[in-house]
């Protein structure tokens, strides 16, 4: 009777009418609500950065704004923290290589 | 409305950083005793780590499931509401404050605001610091992969944002946390081949009398127990994920026995097959703010520091009040207890509030669940073996993309003695995250004791917020 366990079943969730944002060129469906990451992670998308050194592929790793792992350029706007930004309808995101830009200071 | 620098809102009685258990009972309480509030969260909702729950549009109907003492949560969310309505608490979301400096009037808090950055000034007469904590991570071989996560990180990407990184997720580290993450993932649909835990739990043994006067915590753990069984998790003690294999994101992942001191054993690895890996060793309070402001911190028993607090939740610091996970990592319920007890203190250090007569019980209260706590720490704290889980390969700090063996390097032969010397010499710690990830890591390979952290901001800003700052006269950012 129960339906598969899943985190939407779980809460019992209903959601309003998800929306379309892209990766890379490639549209996704996200959630109202849902975090960046979150709609990328639904979408079986782990890793949307690569390194400055290596090139090495990185997505969310703490979940929670601390790492800085999940870095992400979201409609042309680069060092976006994918596990903190909410998704918007239309978002266009693109994977991030290097530093995205060097104007902050850290 | 946030405003710029250079036009400040007027002042409040008490700003609130964080809104997490600990901050939001603590505005809740403090606007209950008459003090005019403005509460900060750079997240969206308020709740923290822990009272993480869905944005309203996914329409969770049961969010409760994912929580214990939901109860509590939603009457103080309604308390707020409450007063927010009235005009006592003025809640600021996706603020994230960079710094506190002191203004004649009492304090100056800046922060940037949502993904256009806006800066925004709040100045208010005390300051609570709520700031919580972000999970202690030991690197190993394979831990920058894609599907590698925090453990802590996968249970808030779950109750936020309704997902998973993987179908089958081993989770490993070492804490309380763990078997709740597993014991959630697992509800959610995923997988859970093996909770991997470092320590003995034999540490538990000798803390009997403050676990039997925390019958509460003892029916949690049952609970997660049980849902552990009924999953059939695995429950592997006194092992660690040594490695984690894969190219572009984690296939596999290689569990070692430990000895006493957390060194792996020779020739016990054996492999787990998994998609993704949640993975963390506890949680380190996150002080900058306090640190930045000058307020003394203590070694808590598992090795971290966290600021030092009076009876009454002050700083040693007059003025700056510090209540939850910022002052010793205890839990939620702890957290609560903090956040009441700091707001009857404010009231009555600000206007001579009386304190309300349930202090001393929360008093008490705070007391046995910091016992347990402390408790909980030692059977937790790391072993100094765990760096033989590294190659010189592997990268300590992810940011920077600095290998274990130039660390080593700066250690042995350049003569590096301290984490700060290693950070010069390396840029170990100087990217984006400031240290937050690799922080602990590095203190050990440098053969001393996790410092506090010490970042002159919390948070990257953008130049032109820093240009239009007043002179920094009392910034404390020295380093
Ligand atoms: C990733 C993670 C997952 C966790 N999951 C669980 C769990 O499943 N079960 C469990 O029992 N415990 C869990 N914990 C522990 C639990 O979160 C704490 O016991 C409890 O939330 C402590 O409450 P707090 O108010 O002290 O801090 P928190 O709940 O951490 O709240 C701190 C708040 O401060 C905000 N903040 C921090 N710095 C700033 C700043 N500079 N500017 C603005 N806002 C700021 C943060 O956004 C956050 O909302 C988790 C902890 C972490 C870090
Ligand atoms: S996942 Fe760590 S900052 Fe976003």
């Amino acid at each position: 009777m129960s339906p598969d366990p899943s985190p939407q079943a779980l809460v019992r969730a209903e959601p309003e009418a998800s929306f379309e944002v892209t990766f890379d060129g490639r549209p996704l469906t996200a959630l109202p609500g849902q975090s960046l990451a979150a709609a990328l992670w639904a979408a079986g998308i782990l890793a949307w950065r690569t390194t400055r050194g290596s090139g090495a592929p990185r997505g969310a790793f703490c979940g929670i704004g601390a790492c800085y792992d999940c870095l992400l350029t979201v409609n042309g706007r680069p060092n976006q923290r994918a596990c903190l930004v909410p998704a918007r309808p239309g978002d266009i995101l693109t994977t991030q290589e290097g530093t995205g830009h060097a104007d902050l200071a850290v | 409305m946030p405003t710029s620098p250079s036009e400040p809102t007027a002042p409040t009685d008490l700003a609130v950083v964080g809104a997490g258990p600990a901050g939001l009972a603590a505005a809740v309480a403090a606007a209950d005793l008459g003090l005019r509030v403005t509460l900060l969260d750079a997240g969206e909702r308020p709740g923290g780590q822990f009272y993480r729950h869905p944005a309203p549009g996914l329409g969770a109907r049961r969010p409760e499931a994912l929580h214990h003492g939901w109860r509590a949560f939603a009457g103080r969310v309604h308390r707020l509401r409450d007063h927010q309505r009235h005009g006592r608490v003025t809640h600021l979301t996706a603020h994230h404050v960079w710094t506190v400096v002191r203004d004649p009037d009492g304090w100056r808090l800046h922060a940037v605001a949502g993904p256009e950055e806006t800066p925004a000034t709040v100045r208010a007469a005390a300051v609570l610091l709520a700031t919580g904590a972000y999970e202690r991570q030991l690197p190993f071989p394979g831990w920058t992969l894609p599907g590698v996560v925090g453990a802590g990180g996968a249970q808030a990407m779950l109750k936020s944002g309704l997902v998973l990184p993987g179908k089958r997720i081993v989770v490993a580290g070492s804490g309380p946390l763990l078997p709740a993450v597993a014991g959630s993932l697992a509800a959610a649909g995923a997988r859970v081949p093996a909770v991997v835990e470092a320590a003995s739990y034999t540490g538990y043994a000798r803390e009997v009398p403050s676990l039997v006067r925390n019958p509460g915590k003892l029916v949690e753990g049952a609970v997660h127990g049980g849902g552990l069984l009924r999953h059939s998790v695995r429950l592997l003690t006194r092992h660690a994920v040594t490695a984690a294999h894969g190219k572009d994101r984690v296939e596999a992942v290689t569990v070692s026995r430990l000895d006493r001191d957390w060194r792996p054993v020779p020739g016990t690895g054996r492999r787990i097959p998994c998609d993704a890996l949640a993975v963390g060793h506890g949680l380190v309070p996150q002080l900058e703010l306090g640190t930045g402001l000058g307020c003394a911190t203590r070694r808590t028993p598992d090795g971290t520091l966290a600021l030092e607090l009076d009876g009454d939740q002050r700083t040693s610091v007059p003025g700056v009040w510090a209540a939850g996970e910022a002052g010793g990592i205890g839990g939620a319920e702890l957290a609560l207890t903090e956040g009441e007890l700091a707001a009857a203190s404010i009231a009555h250090e600000l206007r001579g509030t009386p304190y309300p007569r349930a202090v001393a019980g929360l008093a008490r209260r705070r007391a046995r669940l910091r016992a347990f706590a402390d408790a909980m720490a030692a059977a937790h704290r790391p072993g100094p073996g765990w760096t033989g889980w590294l190659d010189d390969a592997t990268d300590v700090c992810r940011c920077e993309e600095v290998p274990a063996g130039s660390i080593r390097e700066a250690v042995a032969e350049l003569g590096a003695r301290d984490a700060r010397t290693v950070k010069l010499l390396t840029r170990a710690g100087m990217g984006w995250c400031q240290g937050r990830m690799c922080g602990q890591a590095v203190a050990c390979l440098a053969g001393e004791e996790p410092a506090a952290d010490r970042r002159p901001l919390s948070c990257p800003v953008p130049l032109k917020h820093l240009a239009e700052l007043p002179p920094p006269a009392e910034a404390g950012a020295e380093d």
